[in-house]
């Protein structure tokens, strides 16, 4: 562990002394404040919970091959999902786009983008402050079924709706 | 502007890679100390038959048909000097290099009639005619100081003469494979006419842990696998990365912020940078320009995915396609004036080119069934490789620049992802295996479609990124 932090502040030591002019940091990164943390705090917190959301509301949605459009049952998860969170005002989301595994990597995250941006447009449209829903793409790299049949790559073709304490921005 | 949003984490990673430059700085070539010494003496060995079959100098033609791998035979290489088993260690390398393109086949040590006395000595052809032997290659290995040095003499066995002249290079002993490879190269150049590629890096991602919950980490590594070095960490999930065309920068795509955002990492430092992103947007599938000027990739804003083009010094950025669809996978032409990407505009993914300014409508160039991707151009220019999926099979393949003379290279459950070898005769792909244990590795074909292989290397691992041939 120690040898880790030596080598990588000798890399450190390395980058100074080699890399003779390192870019200079004129932009500011969105993500420097950390608004996403990607970790829930376990257990129940006054006024709900992410398992809450899971249970009662459904976090997932499911799409047709190659497809962002919602169907139905999509819809009326998304209305159930809509409803908890106008009753939960301090909690924000992220909605997860994902994909099955036939495919190309990168098409894959274009993809799950649009799906994860079909699920924020139907929340907003319920209601929702846009301010609180943003939006990511894993493509197939985080498949929640791991099997190749037709059967599994179906729930693997997925948006998940992420929820945390803290109302956005 | 500065392209860089700015200086983020010094990567830390267990080793710092061998670093392209210096190592290749070390590289020398002898090329005049090294007179062929043979020529006239076995002019009255030649047969008739042997000037018949060799019209002109040795030479193999890499064509689609099939091609009978050429029988060469390596001189047990000499130890010129605290050599030890580095002289027989060379050799291998030297000998799977060229075995390796399937259009070499090595005759053994022990099927050898005799020996040449040293390196400088004459060649008895006549004893490696007897082997029916075509080339032959005689070599040596020196250690001094941590220095090692190789050299090598080329014959062409029928027409009794050396096939140029004799070379040497040297490199620091940790770069002795560097050292055998650049003896393949010249060899495999000398017969086939063709640049060479075994003295060149890939760039890929190692896989580990369950398919649900991989763990991957971006390696640099020789082109035939041997000394993967690993240049990020698997804390956050990685995929596609892409060398500069100097092999001094890669790009990639993290996922350390929550969202996919291309990185740009200086790799004798080990340091990255996210590439400029506004709020709200993602990125991923970047490349550089051939000239290295300028970086296009994949931006999403509001679920919907475009082209964009980043002007590297300046950091300046504007859009190349603007349509509702999906356009990603974008690779530039060698001469830089083209990109070939993919778009789902029609209804399906297809492959389209356009002008690298982005100032004319795409043309469109696949129209075969099912869905075509990740083109990526050949350096020679002369073919695009793609993914192409039909039905529930997955092909690498490739057609000439305006869609035509498509040719399938393979097929299997799931290929994709085609890197070129910086001479554009070999590509390189990811190949996954179905089901809960599904693997992905790498493999690489010939682009004749001969000599399909999966790479020697441990463990699972995909993106491969082909760079350039070293210095």
């Amino acid at each position: 562990m120690n040898g880790y932090r030596i080598a990588a502040a000798a890399a450190m030591l390395a980058a100074l002394a080699a890399c003779a002019a390192p870019p200079a940091a004129t932009a500011v990164d969105p993500y420097a404040g950390g608004r996403y943390t990607g970790a829930v705090p376990p257990g129940a917190l006054p006024g709900g919970s992410a398992e809450e959301f899971r249970r009662t509301a459904g976090d997932t949605v499911l799409f047709p091959e190659n497809d962002a459009t919602l169907d139905g049952t999509a819809r009326a998860t998304l209305a159930r999902q809509a409803a908890w969170l106008k009753q939960h005002g301090s909690f924000s989301t992220v909605i997860e786009g994902h994909s099955d595994e036939q495919g190309t990597r990168e098409y894959n995250l274009a993809l799950g983008a649009r799906r994860a941006s079909a699920v924020q447009e139907y929340l907003i449209l319920q209601g929702l402050e846009p301010g609180r829903i943003r939006t990511s793409s894993y493509g197939k790299e985080r498949p929640v079924e791991v099997c190749s049949t037709p059967d599994c790559q179906v729930r693997n073709r997925r948006a998940v709706t992420v929820v945390m304490p803290g109302a956005g921005v | 502007m500065s392209p860089l949003a700015r200086p983020a984490t010094t990567r830390s990673a267990p080793l710092r890679p061998a670093l392209l430059a210096p190592l290749a700085a070390a590289l020398l070539l002898a090329i005049a100390p090294m007179a062929s010494l043979a020529q006239g003496l076995t002019a009255s060995d030649m047969t008739n038959m042997a000037q018949e079959e060799s019209d002109g100098p040795l030479r193999i033609e890499i064509t689609g048909g099939q091609v009978e791998a050429m029988p060469i035979a390596l001189a047990p290489f000499f130890d010129e000097g605290g050599a030890g088993d580095l002289a027989a260690r060379i050799q291998e390398v030297v000998t799977a290099d060229l075995t390796g393109t399937d259009l070499f086949r090595e005759i053994p040590v022990s099927a050898h009639v005799a020996r040449p006395e040293g390196f400088d000595a004459p060649v008895a052809y006549p004893d490696w005619r007897a082997i029916n032997a075509e080339a032959l290659i005689v070599g040596a290995v020196s250690l001094q100081d941590g220095r090692v040095t190789a050299k090598f003499r080329l014959y062409d066995v029928f027409s009794g003469q050396p096939l140029g002249d004799g070379m040497q290079f040297d490199a620091d002993q940790t770069g002795w494979r560097r050292v055998a490879h650049k003896v393949a190269d010249q060899v495999y150049a000398r017969i086939t006419g063709e640049s060479p590629y075994f003295d060149s890096r890939v760039v890929f991602v190692s896989e580990t842990g369950p398919k649900d919950a991989r763990l991957k980490r971006i390696g640099i590594m020789d082109y035939d696998g041997a000394n993967p070095l690993w240049v990020t960490d698997d804390s956050a999930l990685v995929v596609s990365p892409r060398f500069s065309p100097d092999g001094s920068q890669l790009l990639y795509t993290s996922f350390q912020n929550g969202l996919p955002q291309v990185m740009l990492m200086d790799v004798a430092t080990l340091s990255a940078w996210p590439l400029k992103q506004d709020a709200g947007t993602m990125s991923f599938a970047p490349r550089f320009s051939p000239d290295g000027r300028w970086i296009v990739y994949s931006r999403e804003q509001g679920g919907n995915t475009d082209i964009w083009q980043m002007d590297v010094a300046t950091g300046a950025e504007r859009p190349l396609t603007e349509t509702a669809a999906i356009e990603t996978s974008p690779s530039y032409s060698p001469d830089g004036r083209r990109i070939v990407f993919e778009s789902d505009q029609s209804g399906s993914q297809q492959i389209y080119v356009m002008p690298a300014d982005g100032s004319a409508e795409p043309t469109r160039l696949s129209f075969g069934e099912g869905s075509y991707g990740t083109p990526a151009w050949s350096p020679k220019g002369d073919l695009i490789a793609f993914t192409r999926r039909n039905g529930d099979k997955f092909h690498i393949g490739v057609m000439r620049p305006d869609g035509t003379e498509e040719k399938l290279l393979t097929e299997s459950f799931l290929d994709e992802g085609p890197t070129w070898a910086p001479n554009g005769r070999v590509v390189m792909f990811t190949r996954q295996t179905p089901g809960g244990d599904g693997t992905p590795r790498l493999h690489s074909v010939d682009v004749t479609g001969r000599n399909m292989r999966p790479l020697d290397i441990e463990g699972a691992a995909s993106d491969p990124d082909w760079g350039p041939l070293l210095p």
